[in-house]
């Protein structure tokens, strides 16, 4: 068994120490919003964070996770996520959307770490989250909007 | 009341032996025919088979149509909140299940399916009709209760009342409303009274997708199931010889291997062990049958088929004749490559089987005629074939394969359980990506020779254009679209070239390959306005006119294009020099203008080209005229969408094959298009009360023709074939 730290929580496995972390998350603790796109850190769409890092989950071997705070689609309740999943509402950046939660948790990571990113600095950031439906404007429009939101947070 | 159906390219869509026998009417809905209105358990009402209102003042909104990221799920509920006066956020959706009687698409004939960006033009009348009818119910139901006149009874934002102060909420109603009688005619709005078309309603999916609880195929977990991953053929056309399961059988949680017509499935409790045991499969192959060219020879091929005319697409004038009498004739070929779909969501399908039937997990694009395939293959009625209908993450076409091929895959796997110990476990059949990238049904690799000719005076004279590629519906229950030869989905775009030009021909060969192909985002358009649009450029360069006001002249009798044009190229500011690059750089601006699936779109792009011949793309404005805009805010996004669909096949698009095997395998060696390299997009809507006509498909095809004659602007180099390059 592998114990792990999920979304806060103490959760045990049963997985062979190589399966990557994005199919124990997926198959077998049901947690299906981080998605599985490439499987090989091309697309970003299993983006979790690690202890608040984003990690791609689909070239994360478990046993590499152990120890860490893992954080999924389904926790990501800290301000800067808070942010950006209203700015991606109010901007109604997605499409497909199967591209969607890696996206947002690469911004919230961005925007956890940089509260004021620049163009240069989003571009950095989420390159390596593909979106094939192309929703790319907006989700640079988006990441700027929830800067925005958070700066205002901020002062009050 | 009848439903009209319009007469639109994509009617006839299906050969007739395909349903026929199934009994099924057009437009069955509402009206004369219609079925009575149904109360649902706890007290709701369904007054048609599209809405749904619950006691707890819910709308649910049935969608015949797929999401798969265009929006449909926004658009057809905004037409049934418009003509009910429902607040948007009482709006439910629910995705229809499999039943061509009632949720045919209404250009298709007695079908049910998404495609040809036909959603909102099928919908447009039948969902307002829909929403206005319950509508008239509730209000007849306040009339009655209230024992007031019913036209004297108000109705905004999901409250129904009157002047003398009673009024009630479509739940407080809905009971009493289910008991009245379904309306035989309904009063459609005025477009001044509309209160939601035309704005913007937010995104009903947007919230899920989001936070990650949308339920795609990927995502569906049913007791008991069980993940293949199969091993495929190395070459299409091959097949399995022999193989040794035991390597495979040792992974930790497989379960079983079975041998499908197609190759070999590994089916485990989870992803990773199928996928683990798949590799560590032993398959060894047949491939006596299989297919061995190239890329390269499968191009002298149809450079040769090239000399030959083909079947004759259109034709008017005498071309051979003023092509002879030119004083200048330009000749060119264009070259297309197979293309990947790449959606984002690997290919994927969930099937379970039981004794009275199949029931499918899908983001199902082809209901009835993958209805019929389950049905040929499990020998079941089409009716006993259930699909339910989930969110697709992306297709771009491939969902919708006219062969039903990953349906039928998923389908064979769950039938090879049957008598063994896992008989009747649902299966998910999940690909790789690699799987995804190699598995053909691409878009087909094209060849177009051009010729033309301009007069002394600069106009246009003749226009010869030969297309040499595979068809993509012979052979496939969409076959009838084949007419004199001529598949319409190849020449479509060319041989409708609205250009004022006295000679003119179009023809076409379809040479038959085993390499699997299928439309793609905009299908005959990804290829023809690119040849067109560039080859007018060639022309209108050899004329020595502006690209412009050339294409102005020669649309005088087409008013859509030209508006569309002018929308472009006035944004664009056309009439202004392009600011210049830095030292070194080269700057350059391109237009392109193209109708596609009943829109007109027009796009300016504008490029800069480093010193070592790299370039990129730096701002688009796009001009759309789709009829009224339902939503245009997510007209905007699908034109944003299209472009960098267009633009990651024009920088970077291309299957290769070698000895007949795929050559690319992921995004590594597939690339698609990334935040960094976005080029500023802006998109403006042309005013217009016409129909509504489709915006999935039309921004496609336009950008790349775009791109390349702004390339030629600035570096004077024509380039003919895609993906794009310069040096
Ligand atoms: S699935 Fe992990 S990066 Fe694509
Ligand atoms: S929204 Fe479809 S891939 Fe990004």
């Amino acid at each position: 068994m592998i114990a792990l730290n999920i979304n806060d929580r103490r959760v045990e496995v049963d997985a062979a120490p190589d399966t990557p972390l994005l199919w124990v998350l997926r198959d077998h603790l049901g947690l299906t919003g981080t998605k599985y796109g490439c499987g090989v850190a091309q697309c970003g769409a299993c983006t979790v964070h690690l202890n608040g890092a984003p990690a791609r989950a689909c070239m994360t071997p478990v046993s590499a996770a152990v120890g860490q705070k893992i954080t999924t689609i389904e926790g990501a309740k800290s301000k800067a996520a808070r942010a950006v999943m209203a700015a991606w509402e109010k901007l109604d950046v997605v499409q497909c959307g199967f591209c969607q939660p890696g996206q947002v948790m690469s911004a919230a990571a961005l925007l956890a770490s940089n509260p004021k990113p620049s163009d240069a600095d989003i571009d950095a950031a989420l390159a390596g989250n593909l979106c094939r439906c192309g929703t790319y404007q907006r989700i640079r429009a988006a990441i700027h909007e929830a800067a925005k939101t958070l700066s205002v947070g901020g002062k009050s | 009341m009848t439903t009209t159906i319009e007469n639109v390219s994509r009617r006839d869509f299906l050969k007739a032996g395909v349903v026929a026998g199934a009994g099924l009417t057009l437009g069955v809905w509402f009206g004369p025919h219609a079925e009575a209105a149904a109360t649902s358990a706890g007290g709701g009402i369904t007054p048609n088979a599209f809405v749904r209102i619950g006691a707890d003042d819910s709308v649910t909104v049935i969608v015949k149509h797929l999401e798969m990221g265009q929006g449909t799920y926004t658009g057809l509920p905004t037409l049934v909140a418009e003509e009910l006066d429902a607040a948007w956020s009482q709006i439910r959706v629910e995705g229809a299940p499999a039943d061509a009687r009632r949720y045919n698409n209404l250009f298709w004939g007695p079908a049910q399916g998404t495609g040809g960006s036909t959603a909102m033009g099928n919908s447009f009348e039948q969902m307002r009709r829909a929403g206005a009818a319950a509508r008239a119910m509730l209000v007849a139901a306040a009339a009655k209760e209230w024992q007031v006149p019913a036209a004297s009874i108000r109705v905004a934002q999901g409250v129904v009342s009157h002047a003398s102060g009673r009024k009630a909420t479509f739940g407080q109603l809905a009971a009493r409303a289910a008991e009245q009688e379904v309306p035989a005619e309904v009063k459609l709005k005025e477009p001044a009274e509309f209160i939601y078309i035309g704005k913007r309603a937010p995104r009903t999916d947007s919230r899920a997708k989001v936070r990650g609880t949308a339920i795609f195929t990927q995502d569906v977990r049913l007791p008991g199931m069980l993940t293949a991953v199969v091993a495929r053929p190395p070459r299409f056309g091959a097949r399995v010889k022999s193989f040794d399961a035991a390597r495979a059988k040792a992974v930790k949680g497989v379960v079983e291997v079975v041998a499908i017509p197609n190759g070999v499935a590994v089916l485990a409790k989870d992803f990773w062990s199928a996928k683990k045991g798949r590799d560590a499969l032993a398959v060894s192959w047949d491939e006596s049958g299989a297919f061995r060219l190239g890329t390269a020879e499968i191009l002298a091929q149809y450079r040769e088929l090239a000399k030959q005319p083909g079947a004759v697409a259109a034709e008017r004038g005498d071309v051979a004749k003023a092509l002879a009498g030119a004083a200048k004739v330009i000749e060119a070929d264009y070259e297309f490559p197979y293309l990947a779909h790449a959606a984002m969501e690997p290919l994927n399908c969930v099937v379970r089987l039981a004794d009275d039937g199949c029931e499918v997990w899908n983001g199902e694009q082809l209901q009835t005629v993958d209805q019929y395939a389950l049905a040929g293959l499990l020998g079941l009625k089409p009716e006993q074939v259930r699909l339910n209908m989930l969110y697709a993450g992306g297709s771009f076409g491939r969902r919708g394969n006219p062969k039903s091929d990953y349906l039928l895959e998923a389908a064979s796997i769950a039938r090879a359980l049957t008598g063994g110990p896992h008989a009747g476990k649902p299966v998910k059949m999940q690909w790789t990506r690699e799987d995804d990238m190699r598995a053909g049904f691409y878009r087909p690799l094209f060849l177009h020779r051009l010729k033309g000719a301009v007069d002394a005076d600069g106009n246009p004279l003749a226009w010869s254009q030969r297309l040499v590629g595979q068809s993509i519906v012979a052979g496939t229950a969409f076959e009838g679209m084949i007419k004199n030869g001529v598949d319409a989905t190849s020449v479509e775009g060319a041989a409708n070239l609205p250009y004022a030009i006295p000679h003119f021909r179009v023809d076409l060969h379809s040479p038959t390959l085993g390499v699997p192909v299928q439309w793609w985002r905009s299908v005959g358009s990804t290829h023809t306005a690119f040849a067109t649009e560039v080859f007018l450029d060639e022309l209108c360069h050899a004329a020595g006119k502006d690209p412009v006001a050339w294409r102005r002249e020669l649309l005088a009798a087409h008013p859509r294009h030209r508006g569309v044009l002018d929308l472009a190229a006035s944004q664009a500011g056309w009439d202004k020099p392009l600011a210049p690059g830095k030292a070194g750089e080269k700057r350059g601006r391109g237009i392109a203008v193209h109708e596609s699936f009943h829109s007109y779109v027009a796009e300016v792009a504008e490029v800069t080209v480093k010193a070592d011949g790299s370039f990129g793309v730096d701002r688009v404005v796009c001009a759309v005229d789709c009829g009224i805009a339902v939503n245009p805010d997510i007209v905007r996004a699908q034109m944003e969408g299209g472009i960098v669909f267009g633009l990651t096949a024009a920088l970077y698009g291309e299957v290769t094959l070698r000895e007949g095997q795929v050559e690319q395998s992921n995004f590594t060696d597939y690339p698609l298009l990334r935040v960094h390299e976005m080029p500023k997009i802006e998109v403006h809507i042309v005013a217009s009360n016409e129909k509504p006509t489709g915006v999935g498909e039309p921004g496609t095809p336009v950008i790349a023709p775009a791109v390349a004659n702004a390339l030629f602007a600035a570096t004077g180099k024509r380039l003919r074939s895609l993906p794009l390059r310069l040096s």
